[in-house]
């Protein structure tokens, strides 16, 4: 940027002092140890033991009985017996009452799976209790509806199931990603084996928990936790006929080279570097909101983060005022206290991979402000931060950081945004902040991305399509599009 | 008096609008299947292939940004033009794949149909693979199919036209650009379509046509990095895998139908094998 004020904001003098406000952590009903879930029934695996952690604190939650290969031969063994016994011949309306039944188990036990998520994950309570735990109830709702109704989907008069789905999901929506793989691969009458991420595995197997009780027949649902070898022993396994990943664009990479000649079905959703694109025209109040919540939501653990900034180049002093005005009132924090807008970084390596890609960025020359904030003593954190002066060739510019750093770019004209916001090999989602609706719809026609935001960022819903372009993989998921990739 | 000296005519490639000979200077023979030469046919290189790719990546914005109607009338044109070589077309894929004046004629007349056919899909198929999203808040929220960018098609090897027009159409109705790898062995019928295609108002560069040695060409256009997508169901069973891992480099998509029964119906399959969805969400409010 041209020209930059340099002077700080300090924190304001609060109206009103915040008193904590915890959820409690009972509600979550953790258990001392969580098993796998492989044909109906809960086990030790034969892998590792391992604690999992709250990150807040870095105190152990739970004992997890992690998956060995001969878990996963069992699960898909498991899987391709129901298929072709019961979930594939049952009658889509019968289907479709089991999946009903989970989505109103999960509101059932929508607190506790927020604290629970929250603890395990890290994220602040009013985003597991607000977002990921009532979406995921809506996907299976949704869903749910679908299974006696595939024939007016618009993929043939009688499209038919693929087999059984192996599916790999990240650490950052433990709960939600689960639901965006179960639920479509049921309605469409598949069967799953499902490996949780190695940091967050204690939602998915509480949802184990709900299916059992939900009466979903033996081997329909399999849930292996697990690290990188067993996502790997399951996206190879000869006994499946469809991956489903959602990680890194790296490792998805390497599983589709993986699945190359073998006719497994693939659908992969996959990293992301969004421009949040504000013209000067925008309602900045709005923009700034929006701006926010693109980047700072979830503590920017999120593949379709706004974190590549670009406004335009007449207000871009005022923006990052009012932003860095914004981000002083945030409350960084227990992830359980419901006033909490940051919470924990999910992991010791994934804090240390934002601490490089920072340093790197201030390396390159890029400036570096963060809002005064009091780190917790224990736990992984990160304070929000934004980088100004950034050139398109940084490296925090052209890589996911996966965390909440914003780099900021400016643009004069339309067309220097979209250049700018296209240069890139992701193509997940992007954001448009302008009052204007012709080039609200001439610049969402123009950007190369799965999902476009205009005047809002980070909305999901289980109606809408959501996936990449380019290296942020194929296949969508959510709305009918999202059936497609669990039909033969 | 002698009968008349024929003129034979000379087959090249079709890269940006133009009929350039391979750079590499390289030809191969053509015959038909009982073993009479036809020609010999230009064997695009590597280099020639690139040269595909950049015209076809020139091409997506002006092709990707006109109206379906537009697109839809370029390639009923294709259809057009086609129509009135009918009889060329015929001798042409009666000796390239060996098979009776009439029943290489149908097939011409098939393709022709299949162009027909493609053509009035251009403005319809975003209303049949798209539309809102009743999602649940105040947000206005649609889908809909944009092409995916620059497509790599190997072309079937028996099929010279009617196959060939089958997979190259759906592609390029939907907005991408394409570099087509033709039948290896069964070539002459596709060079004399770039004729066509040049006379159709189609923009240079939109579709590429290049002859040659499918093996030696598709590893190059399967780890190109400013293709989107390949089409590798031409490509012969053995080679398939190294393409599908060589496609990872970019996260292409890789489409792949070994079904060549050209005659039925084709379906939506390639039409939404090469698009991608896009999603738009704006608030509803005073």
């Amino acid at each position: 940027m041209a020209k930059k004020s340099t002077a700080k904001p300090d924190r304001p003098t609060p109206v009103f002092e915040y008193a904590p406000a915890p959820e409690s952590r009972e509600i979550g009903r953790l258990k001392p140890s969580y098993q796998i879930f492989v044909d109906g029934a809960f086990r030790d695996g034969s892998g590792e033991a391992v604690k999992t952690i709250n990150p807040a604190d870095e105190q152990p939650l739970a004992e997890v009985s992690e998956a060995g290969p001969a878990d996963v031969d069992d699960a898909v063994r498991a899987a391709r017996r129901a298929h072709t016994e019961v979930w594939g011949p049952m009658a889509g309306r019968d289907r479709a009452k089991y999946l009903f039944r989970i989505a109103r188990a999960i509101q059932e036990r929508a607190r506790e799976l927020a604290v629970l998520e929250s603890l395990d994950n890290g994220k602040p309570i009013k985003e597991s209790r607000d977002v990921d735990v009532p979406t995921a109830a809506a996907h299976f709702f949704y869903y749910a509806g679908w299974a006696d109704k595939l024939g007016y989907a618009g993929f043939g008069p009688n499209p038919r199931s693929i087999g059984v789905a192996g599916q790999v999901i990240p650490w950052n929506f433990p709960l939600l990603m689960a639901a965006w793989k179960i639920a479509p691969a049921l309605a469409a009458g598949n069967t799953v084996v499902l490996k949780p991420a190695e940091t967050t595995p204690l939602t998915a197997l509480t949802l184990a928990e709900i299916i059992a009780e939900a009466d979903v027949p033996a081997g329909v649902v399999n849930i292996v936790a697990g690290g990188p070898a067993i996502g790997q022993a399951l996206v190879e396994h000869n006994g499946i006929d469809k991956i489903a990943f959602t990680g890194s664009t790296e490792v998805g990479k390497l599983i589709q080279r993986s699945a190359a000649g073998t006719g497994k079905r693939l659908s992969l959703e996959l990293g992301g570097k969004a421009a949040n694109i504000v013209f000067e025209d925008a309602p900045l109040d709005q923009a700034v909101e929006g701006i926010v919540n693109g980047i700072f939501f979830n503590q920017g653990h999120v593949c379709c983060a706004g974190s590549r900034l670009l406004v335009q180049e007449s207000i871009a002093d005022e923006v990052v005022a009012a932003l860095e005005r914004r981000l002083t009132t945030l409350r960084l924090g227990d992830p359980l206290d419901k006033n909490t807008d940051i919470g924990a970084i999910n992991s010791a390596a994934q804090l240390a991979r934002i601490h490089e890609m920072a340093d790197t960025g201030t390396a390159e020359g890029a400036e570096r402000w963060s809002p005064p904030c009091e780190l917790p003593a224990r736990g992984f954190w990160f304070p929000p931060t934004v980088f100004t002066g950034v050139s398109q060739a940084s490296r925090i510019a052209r890589e996911e950081i996966f965390g909440p750093v914003l780099s900021v770019l400016t643009f004069r004209t339309p067309g220097e945004a979209v250049e700018k916001a296209n240069n890139t090999p992701y193509g997940l989602s992007a954001g448009i902040w302008t009052e204007k609706g012709s080039r609200i719809l001439w610049m969402a026609n123009q950007l190369r991305a799965g999902v476009v935001w205009a005047n809002t960022f980070n909305r999901f819903d289980p109606a809408s399509p959501f996936g990449g372009y380019k290296e942020s993989g194929f296949g969508r998921e959510g709305g009918r599009h999202g059936l497609e990739a669990y039909l033969g | 008096m002698a009968e008349r000296l024929a003129i034979r005519k000379t087959y090249k490639l079709y890269i940006g609008g133009a009929f350039p000979r391979s750079e590499s200077g390289r030809s191969y023979p053509v015959s038909t299947p009982d073993g009479d030469l036809l020609a010999h046919a230009a064997r695009a290189s590597r280099k020639d292939l690139r040269d595909g790719v950049s015209a076809a990546r020139k091409a997506v914005p002006g092709w990707s940004g006109a109206t379906a109607y537009n697109r839809g009338q370029v390639v009923y044109r294709i259809a057009e033009m086609l129509d009135g070589r009918r009889d060329q077309f015929a001798a042409e894929v009666a000796a390239a794949e060996g098979v009776h004046t009439s029943a290489a004629l149908a097939q011409v007349d098939a393709a022709i149909d299949r162009l027909v056919w493609y053509a009035g899909w251009a403005d319809k198929f975003a209303q049949v693979v798209g539309g809102t999203n009743p999602v649940a808040g105040p947000y206005f929220n649609f889908s809909i199919p944009e092409p995916t960018g620059v497509v790599g098609v190997l072309a079937p090897q028996s099929s010279s036209l009617l196959g060939l027009v089958s997979v190259f159409a759906p592609v390029i109705v939907t907005g991408n650009a394409t570099v087509v790898v033709t039948s290896q062995d069964r070539p002459l019928p596709a060079v004399s379509l770039s004729e066509v295609l040049a006379t159709s108002d189609l923009p240079d560069g939109v579709l590429n046509i290049l002859t040659g040695i499918t093996a030696e060409l598709a590893p190059w256009l399967a780890s190109h990095k400013d293709v989107n997508a390949i089409d590798i169901s031409g490509a012969a069973r053995g080679l398939r895998a190294d393409l599908q891992q060589a496609a990872a480099d970019n996260v292409k998509r890789v489409f792949l139908d070994p079904d060549e029964s050209w005659e039925a119906e084709p379906g939506l399959r390639r039409l939404t094998a090469f698009v991608e969805t896009k999603t738009v969400w704006h608030p509803v409010g005073l």
